[in-house]
């Protein structure tokens, strides 16, 4: 028996992938994972590896996902789907404090135990890059927001390095991916019947001890371990020559050079009010955005009003309520509500947490209900730029 | 030593100590936290906003109004204007608040010392410059020429007029303007930023530190501008919607600044190319 160590590759047949959720849900961790469900590739709960979307492969283009079956393709050959570990780290809805009156005076409540510790099965390049920026928000040297942070101390990360991409990957671009970067405890590279594992954490060793001992994962050697290093990176070249896997349409691609500047230096930009004309104001982009933070808090009481739960619930820059201050609502239009989203992912973020809001998982683009292409709205913007002499205008293509 | 990091969401029980009518719809209310180890640790720097929460209703942004060197009664001037504020003016003397805070960037009072400062206020904006007030007044010679230039709709909406005498005791200018005058009213009429042109701004080494409505402090720094201040010696106190008031809930953002954490108070320069854009 060999014992992984961080650092170390090791073999893992396809059917022993049982195992590790196995030894996870032992470990005491809620699993979740890629399914199939409601004509989407989905994260929720898992307990059995047959559930993954084994040769399953999703399309995806500007407003538009479909799945379908491919029997070459293999477990974790599709992309990502409207579901990001914000779902999960951030949740939608979740009760921050709770107030309780007795005999008139206000009292807070404990909070709630905490839930199990969270493992995710299928995480890409793109969804570590995410959570790096999700951190910057709630975990900081000022402020720290306790919730996110129990939930994300806890956290165990399955990686998958992605051989392949959608026509709305532009992880290339964005420095994300495609292959998952540090910060998970294991990454598979898919293979046909077996997965190289590379351990990243010491959570991830002692997961993998437990496996070991039931399971043959004999180690890999240096040239298996640069074939396996060399499936994202051969991905990652094809994105940047914006050549196509076989059968697949081109993966976008976004020009960040200067882009902080080149959005706020054209706040009065014409292509605001065009996209406005697009744009539904749905608010889409922003919940299947991974790193959108935005959020709400509301006081929520029973019918007594003595029992008061302060519920935090995610909030969109595309509402009317975003920002609203007694009767006043500072972006009343949908092209400063569309430009408030733009310049604040690809700008704003910048000078807030010194990165981009973006990782070019691109679910922005697949799940805006008209396909408005972030992409394509910075490249008119760029092609177009007001500034009279820009700094790079080599830049501008 | 930088203070370890802390959850914006720890909250305090807080009496009201005292209220007191101010102008028409205003008063200012006194709050005393309730544990002691928090009312004693509790510090704030002139400029700095809490968080009241009423549970059940709401939570609404601000702005400390009370004297930096007496924490431990903590003043907020507060005008009844939206779910929050309402239910405020609704309690009385002994009724509990829920505080966070404090929060926010403060003015930037220790850099200015040796320069002459003014206060421009216009109607309840005066609130976040009060605290701002007793700590120039407690380091008057620490400064030249300090004037509080106040402007409001009518006289009687006119703030803390209780405090002129003290202020001027104090050796602080205190002048008025309203732009409805009464038949009573013997002060010049019109805005406050009609006010800057006796201030002699181009032979002064000076600051100014405004809060107002966003019209009121374009028109200050329009005039100021015009009568030679430097671009780097306004400084503006914004309002915005906020939950957290610690630069993670995202609502209060103005260009690539959070209003709660960069701000309240800005230097005018560095958001300058964003306060002419509208629907920002």
């Amino acid at each position: 028996m060999t014992i992984p160590v961080v650092g170390s590759h090791v073999w893992l047949d396809k059917p022993d992938l049982q195992r590790v959720l196995d030894a996870l849900a032992t470990s005491g961790y809620r699993v979740v994972g890629p399914q199939v469900a409601d004509g989407a590739i989905v994260v929720r709960d898992l307990t059995s590896a047959a559930d993954l979307p084994h040769g399953w492969l999703d399309e995806q283009d500007g407003g538009s996902y479909r799945l379908r079956r491919d029997p070459a393709a293999g477990t974790f050959d599709h992309v990502v789907g409207p579901h990001s570990l914000k779902n999960f780290l951030f949740p939608p809805h979740e009760t921050i404090q709770r107030w309780s009156r007795v005999a008139g005076a206000w009292r807070q409540a404990p909070d709630a135990p905490a839930p199990p510790p969270l493992a995710v099965i299928g995480v890409r390049g793109c969804d570590l890059a995410a959570l790096a920026v999700q951190d910057r928000v709630f975990i900081r040297d000022d402020f720290i927001d306790e919730a996110y942070k129990a939930r994300r101390d806890r956290l165990f990360l399955v990686a998958v390095n992605c051989r392949r991409a959608a026509a709305t990957c532009f992880c290339h671009s964005m420095g994300c991916g495609p292959e998952a970067q540090p910060g998970f405890d294991l990454a598979l590279t898919e293979e046909a019947s077996r997965f190289v594992v590379e351990v990243g954490s010491p959570k991830g060793a002692a997961l993998l001890a437990t496996v070991a001992t039931r399971t043959e994962m004999p180690p890999c050697t240096p040239t298996e371990i640069d074939a396996a290093r060399g499936v994202p990176r051969e991905l990652e070249r094809r994105m940047h020559a914006r050549s196509a896997s076989p059968g697949q349409p081109a993966p976008r691609s976004l020009n960040t050079h200067d882009i902080r500047d080149l959005l706020f230096a054209n706040l009065e930009h014409p292509r605001w009010r065009e996209v406005a004309e697009r744009c539904l104001s749905c608010a889409n982009c922003t919940l299947v955005c991974p790193t959108c933070f935005c959020h709400a808090v509301e006081d929520v009481s029973d019918l007594s009003g003595d029992e008061v739960a302060r519920e935090r619930h995610w909030a969109s820059c595309f509402t009317l309520d975003h920002g609203r201050m007694h009767g006043d609502q500072p972006r009343p239009t949908t092209a400063s509500r569309y430009r408030q989203w733009l310049t604040h992912k690809l700008a704003g973020w910048i000078d807030q947490f010194g990165t981009s809001g973006c990782t070019g998982c691109g679910r922005c683009i697949t799940w805006c209900p008209v396909g408005i292409d972030l992409t394509e709205e910075v490249a008119a913007i760029r092609a177009t730029d007001s500034r009279p002499l820009s700094p790079h205008p080599e830049a501008r293509s | 030593m930088r203070p370890a990091p802390r959850s914006p969401w720890q909250s305090h029980m807080a009496e009201i100590a005292a209220i007191r009518e101010e102008t028409p719809g205003v008063r200012t209310y006194d709050l005393v936290l309730r544990e002691p180890a928090a009312r004693e640790a509790f510090r704030f720097e002139p400029g700095q906003f809490n968080m009241l929460h009423l549970p059940g209703i709401g939570e609404a942004a601000l702005s400390v109004s009370s004297d930096p060197a007496r924490p431990a009664v903590i003043g907020h001037t507060v005008r009844a204007l939206g779910n929050v504020t309402q239910a405020l003016a609704r309690l009385t003397p002994g009724a509990e608040v829920v505080l966070r805070g404090p929060f926010g960037t403060p003015w930037p009072l220790d850099a200015l010392r040796g320069r002459d400062v003014a206060i421009v206020a216009g109607g309840v904006g005066l609130a976040s410059l009060r605290a701002a007030i007793c700590r120039l007044a407690a380091d008057r010679t620490d400064y030249g020429r300090i004037a509080i230039l106040h402007g409001a709709q009518t006289p009687a909406d006119l703030l803390y007029v209780d405090d002129h005498a003290a202020w001027r005791t104090a050796g602080i200018d205190v002048w008025t303007i309203v732009d409805r005058p009464d038949d009573a009213w013997r002060g010049p009429t019109g805005f406050v930023s009609e006010l800057l042109d006796g201030l002699g701004i181009a032979a002064a080494d000076m600051a100014i530190l405004c809060c107002g409505p966003e019209p009121m402090m374009g028109a200050v720094g329009e005039r100021a501008f015009a009568l030679g201040l430097a671009p780097a010696d306004l400084f503006v106190s914004l309002e915005r919607n906020m939950a957290c008031a610690a630069g993670i809930c995202g609502l209060c953002q103005f260009g690539p600044a959070f209003v709660c954490k960069d701000g309240p108070v800005f230097r005018h320069d560095r958001i300058a190319p964003f306060l002419g854009v509208a629907n920002l």
